[in-house]
């Protein structure tokens, strides 16, 4: 499972499709047509913040993320990143 | 004001899936009941297109009403659902509303024009069917002559440029021993294997007993996938295989009702794809709730989202994996639903399987039937060997009609009208 820099800019790929559900939420792309989870809904707040955000980190902090949880859910976002349903972008 | 947010659960999804999701992740559609071929082992018993079959119209409001629950992909089948003259039409505007669309198909419209349209939309996939590496193997289930058609519209796909598309293959006692066969067409089409379960659906009820995989032949399957690991897709249809040892890929859970589901050609809901039986159907979209209602407050669903009771199977070490394998296999099979699939690689379903047989017998037990036989009239019997140099029709009546056919030309004007009884008259004050 890799990570991603904090300080590194991301956003949804153009080809997933993300729907909220009680326990977080469902991601489906596509492009790969494969499925995905977010376990939480503070993850989907993240994931959904990413893109006016100008960092991961950023995109963390706005959505009440303590330091100390940081490195769990850069994590995350690195799984999601690995199965491309995230994509870098210029910061 | 900042709140801290704990960190993720690792509460596994299946559990969270058990309880049922608000829409389905994706569903099966069979579009239509109507086929150009016959396989003996079809999940749906179809041939005839069923005059009741949902308009044009009708299946766009359901794909809207897909859209807004945000259903990812719909699995079209039939059926042939390409032999629907408004399919093509059906597929762009799912696919213009956010609704992907998979479509199994023998192959017979996939022209190279269609192929090239296919290839340029980046939310449709393709599924052709093939239950042999050969045409021997395949046409003995399918019909003649549709293993060249099959291969046709792979050779269509692939020279478009499609990639990935899928070559779906139920697995039988025939065609296991063809599994790298298999493997080595989808690689020379840059098609991408899937192999599925055979089930007692349908016409697979009355084939199955000759055509499932042997045990000895279960455990050369799942050694086979786990060697394949994600490379080959199973629609996660052999779970109860886990109990070999390693769960395979997937979501290793029955999905029925939870987050997957069927709507037939003229709009029923069941919980399965595989289970087209009134003790399975929730609704119809054509209700005022519609697709939506169905869903989420049909009485079905909610129990099924219920805690189950494995019953016979939970003091068994696999039961975590296998949870008892697939409902469908059970209940067509005659097995009760809270018991070990008619496939247990332990083989506690062989054992009850033998005691259905005497039970049968007896005349204790009957076999649940398929809501309705859609196969064209001509089969059974169609011929099984000797590849369509007789025609063996069978002509009958239907039995629902007192009187005979009348025909537009028939001499009297008043043919076919029954005037009240004369009874009615006379008793009148």
């Amino acid at each position: 499972m890799s990570t991603i820099d904090p300080e590194s800019a991301w956003q949804l790929h153009p080809q997933v499709s993300v729907r909220p559900e009680p326990f977080g939420a469902l991601l489906y792309h596509f492009g790969t047509r494969k499925l995905s989870f977010l376990k939480d809904r503070t993850l989907l707040t993240v994931v959904e913040g990413l893109s006016d955000a100008p960092s991961a980190r950023a995109a963390c902090d706005a959505a009440g993320i303590s330091p100390e949880h940081l490195p769990t859910y850069l994590r995350a976002l690195g799984t999601l990143a690995d199965s491309k349903m995230l994509v870098e972008r210029a910061a | 004001m900042t709140m801290t947010a704990p960190p993720p659960q690792s509460m596994r999804l299946v559990d969270h899936f058990e309880l049922g999701l608000d829409a389905p992740i994706c569903l099966t559609w069979e579009l239509t009941y109507a086929c150009n071929l016959s396989c003996v082992h079809c999940l749906s018993s179809s041939g005839r297109r069923d005059p009741r079959e949902l308009s044009t119209e009708e299946c766009k409001a359901v794909i809207d009403e897909l859209e807004r629950m945000q259903v990812f992909y719909v699995n079209i089948g039939g059926g042939e659902p390409t032999v629907r003259s408004d399919f093509w039409e059906l597929l762009d505007y799912a696919t213009a509303h956010h609704v992907g669309v998979k479509f199994s198909t023998n192959g017979i419209k996939i022209t190279p024009e269609v192929a090239a349209k296919l290839a340029a939309n980046d939310y449709v996939d393709v599924q052709i069917s093939l239950d042999g590496a050969t045409a021997e193997v395949n046409d003995f289930v399918r019909g003649p002559r549709s293993y060249e058609t099959a291969l046709r519209a792979l050779q269509n796909l692939s020279d478009a440029g499609m990639r990935n598309f899928k070559i779906s293959v139920v697995c039988t006692r025939q065609n296991i021993p063809q599994l790298d066969e298999f493997k080595a067409i989808a690689d020379r089409y840059g098609a991408q294997l899937r192999l599925t379960r055979l089930r007692p659906s349908g016409r697979g009820a009355d084939v199955w007993d000759e055509l499932h995989p042997t045990q000895a032949q279960q455990r050369e399957l799942y050694d086979w996938l786990v060697a394949h690991g994600e490379d080959v897709l199973t629609g996660d249809s052999f779970f109860h295989l886990s109990a070999y040892g390693q769960a395979l890929p997937g979501l290793n859970l029955c999905g029925a009702g939870r987050v997957v589901c069927l709507i037939d050609p003229i709009g029923d809901v069941y919980a399965c794809p595989f289970a087209i039986h009134e003790e399975f159907l929730a609704g119809n979209v054509r209700g005022d709730g519609g697709f939506q209602d169905v869903w989420q407050n049909s009485e079905l669903f909610t129990r099924l989202r219920e805690p189950q009771s494995g019953g016979a199977c939970t003091s068994c070490q696999f039961f975590d994996t296998c949870k008892g394998g697939c409902m469908a296999a059970k209940f067509f099979t005659g097995l009760p639903l809270d018991g070990p699939d008619p496939e247990c690689v332990q083989g506690y379903g062989e054992e009850l399987l033998k005691g259905r047989a005497a039970s049968i017998k007896d005349g204790k037990l009957e076999i649940p039937k398929h809501a309705g036989d859609h196969s064209h009239r001509t089969s059974p019997p169609r011929p099984r060997e000797g590849m369509g140099n007789v025609v063996r029709l069978t002509l009958s009546r239907r039995e629902d009609l007192t009187a005979p056919p009348v025909s537009a030309c028939a001499e009297d004007p008043l043919a076919g009208f029954s005037a009240a009884a004369a009874s009615d008259f006379a008793t009148k004050e």
